[in-house]
């Protein structure tokens, strides 16, 4: 599906297709959530590293996560799940449950970041061309021509995308845009003491992905699975991709997401239709009338 | 009535952000149709010697116009920055699409309105005024485009509705006003205008109401219900007294017209508050997409 040469769905290489010629390999993250401890080391490096404000210290009162969602002023976020369901542990003489806690409660931990989507609504819809694709493949914001129209913010799947009020204009993580221009790996990933976020380039990382999920298989947790990680899903597969032990809607993440704009050609023949149907009205409230 | 959902969440937190747009936005929606209609009447009157209605539709298409620019510029985080929507041109964006589309429009709009103001020039201001007609039925639908555009569930989903909801309304509204501005027998064209817009919008909001299922649900709840109910009250009312009582007394006919303006601001708003109250919820992100993938229909593309 295209419109005005740009192709809006299916599995693709967004620099190429953006117009970089001979791009370097597109590159991502993939975030291990089995082994994230929720220390937000993450959170704190990235605030740190790309000098986001701070927005708070509140106590939400709903679990450890006091971060509350993504947003303009949280580029990274933990999300934090108390469960009472056994933990599978692995089948490698694991312990069991730690002391003290009981047997059938489990903490998922999740560090959620925007997913540079490979079909990225945000960008698509974007009216100044604020929003670009770089030649890594991610999706940047050029704050200097934002003017705050604010499209981006309901177009995201995601939810990531958010207007800081004080200053007027949309804001999200650059997957440390100005590091992956000196070979740096960007701030979170570089501060993650788990390696539960791993930076690399995005062919790797989904393999990498792949044989994680079967070594959890092998060990027992059954509950392993891999979101976004696939180019023909709805948004043509994340640059941030992720291995859950539940259902995406329990981390706050959409199950199915689709990019909007793949509808866009459908939409635009809907309007044309209505369009002819005003004029046609028109017509007919002039007819009979004397010249 | 569609069940009560079973869904799982993060806490009950919406999984997408609700629009940061304000209540310019809504009101752009119906200056903007307002204008559109407005400049089809003025064009019609003016190819048929109806000098009343044409005046009346130019200037009621230039003030709509300087209102539209208003609300649109208003409503930006940096509304020093506005002129950045023309630094591109960007077919995958309905908001950069309609900045053209207002900056084609625009000029011959207002050209018109001072045509007729100054009284000089009418073969100017008629080639300027059929111009406006010709882009007018775009601007009135291509704000449905720009609201459906999004991951909002109640506006993505409307998209086959809503152009024809905002074409209908833009017509019952132009017509409206004509009707409240025109005395009763130069404004038999702004009476049909208006009916046939009205039942347009009726009609397809009828329509939308029952194919939509579950991410239709929050136009008749809320906010967004209360503003809907007043808005097809108000268009059929409007309606219905446009094509009897309004056709003799300025009174009626005013009444009529105004009731409409009205009916199509509610519409307007009602639309927003939809939008931003399923947003608000993850019922409506969440249990579509989870139905899809449960019944083995995730959307994958093909090959």
């Amino acid at each position: 599906m295209t419109l005005g040469g740009n192709r809006l769905f299916g599995p693709l290489d967004p620099a190429a297709d953006a117009g970089y010629e001979a791009p370097p390999p597109r590159v991502g993250f993939f975030t291990d959530t089995s082994i994230c401890i929720g220390c937000k080391a993450c959170e704190v490096a990235c605030k740190e590293w790309n000098g986001v404000p701070g927005d708070g210290l509140d106590l939400l009162g709903m679990s450890y996560d006091n971060t509350g969602a993504l947003g303009a002023d949280t580029w990274r976020h933990v999300a934090f799940i108390e469960q009472s369901r056994p933990v599978e542990q692995p089948a490698t003489g694991g312990a069991g449950a730690p002391a003290g806690l009981p047997a059938d409660l489990r903490w998922l931990m999740m560090s959620d970041i925007c997913k540079h989507c490979t079909h990225a609504a945000c960008l698509d819809v974007c009216p100044t061309g604020s929003l670009f694709r770089t030649e890594f493949g991610t999706v940047v914001v050029q704050e200097d021509i934002c003017n705050g129209c604010g499209y981006c913010i309901p177009a995201c799947p995601y939810g990531v995308i958010d207007q800081r009020k004080a200053d007027g204009r949309a804001w999200k993580c650059t997957m440390c845009y100005d590091r992956l221009k000196v070979g740096l790996e960007p701030a979170c990933s570089k501060a993650c003491p788990t390696d539960s976020i791993q930076f690399g380039t995005l062919d790797e990382l989904r393999e990498r992905a792949g044989r994680r999920v079967e070594q959890l298989e092998r060990a027992g947790v059954t509950s392993a699975r891999l979101y976004g990680d696939d180019p023909n899903d709805g948004v043509g597969g994340d640059g941030a991709f992720f291995l859950l032990l539940d259902e995406p809607e329990v981390y706050g993440l959409p199950p199915d997401p689709v990019v909007t704009t793949r509808d866009l050609p459908a939409m635009w023949r809907r309007a044309a239709g209505a369009a002819v149907t005003l004029t046609v009205a028109a017509v007919a409230a002039f007819a009979g009338s004397r010249r | 009535m569609v069940p009560q959902a079973e869904f799982r969440s993060y806490y009950g937190q919406p999984v997408i952000k609700k629009p940061v747009w304000k209540w310019d936005i809504p009101a752009y929606f119906l200056t903007g149709g307002l204008m559109a209609g407005s400049s089809l009447l003025a064009a019609g009157a003016d190819l048929t010697g109806n000098r009343r209605l044409c005046r009346a539709s130019r200037f009621a298409a230039a003030a709509n116009l300087a209102a539209s620019t208003w609300f649109l510029v208003h409503d930006l985080g940096r509304p020093e920055r506005f002129y950045n929507m023309l630094r591109v041109v960007r077919p995958t964006s309905p908001m950069n699409v309609g900045s053209w589309l207002l900056a084609a429009y625009g000029p011959p709009a207002a050209l018109a309105a001072a045509s007729e103001a100054a009284g000089v020039s009418p073969r100017t201001g008629r080639a300027a005024g059929l111009a406006a007609a010709v882009l007018a039925p775009m601007v009135a639908s291509y704000t449905a485009v720009l609201t459906s555009d999004t991951a909002v569930p109640a506006w993505h989903d409307a998209y086959p509705h809503l152009p024809f909801v905002f074409v209908g309304s833009a017509g019952a509204s132009a017509g409206g006003l004509a009707m409240a501005l025109v005395p009763p027998a130069q404004a038999s064209p702004a009476r049909r205008l208006a009916v046939l817009g009205a039942g347009l919008e009726l009609g397809a909001d009828e329509h939308m109401g029952r194919t939509m299922g579950l991410t239709g649900e929050p136009y008749r709840q809320g906010t967004a219900g209360r503003l809907h109910r007043w808005a097809r009250a108000l268009t059929a009312g409007g309606a219905v007294m446009g094509a009897t009582l309004a056709r003799r007394s300025r009174l009626a006919s005013a009444v009529a017209g105004l009731a409409l303006v009205a009916g199509s601001a509610c519409t307007r708003f009602s639309v927003f508050h939809a939008g931003a109250q399923s947003a608000g919820d993850p019922k409506y992100t969440v249990v579509p997409q989870r139905e899809r993938v449960d019944a083995g229909d995730a959307v994958r593309a093909t090959g």
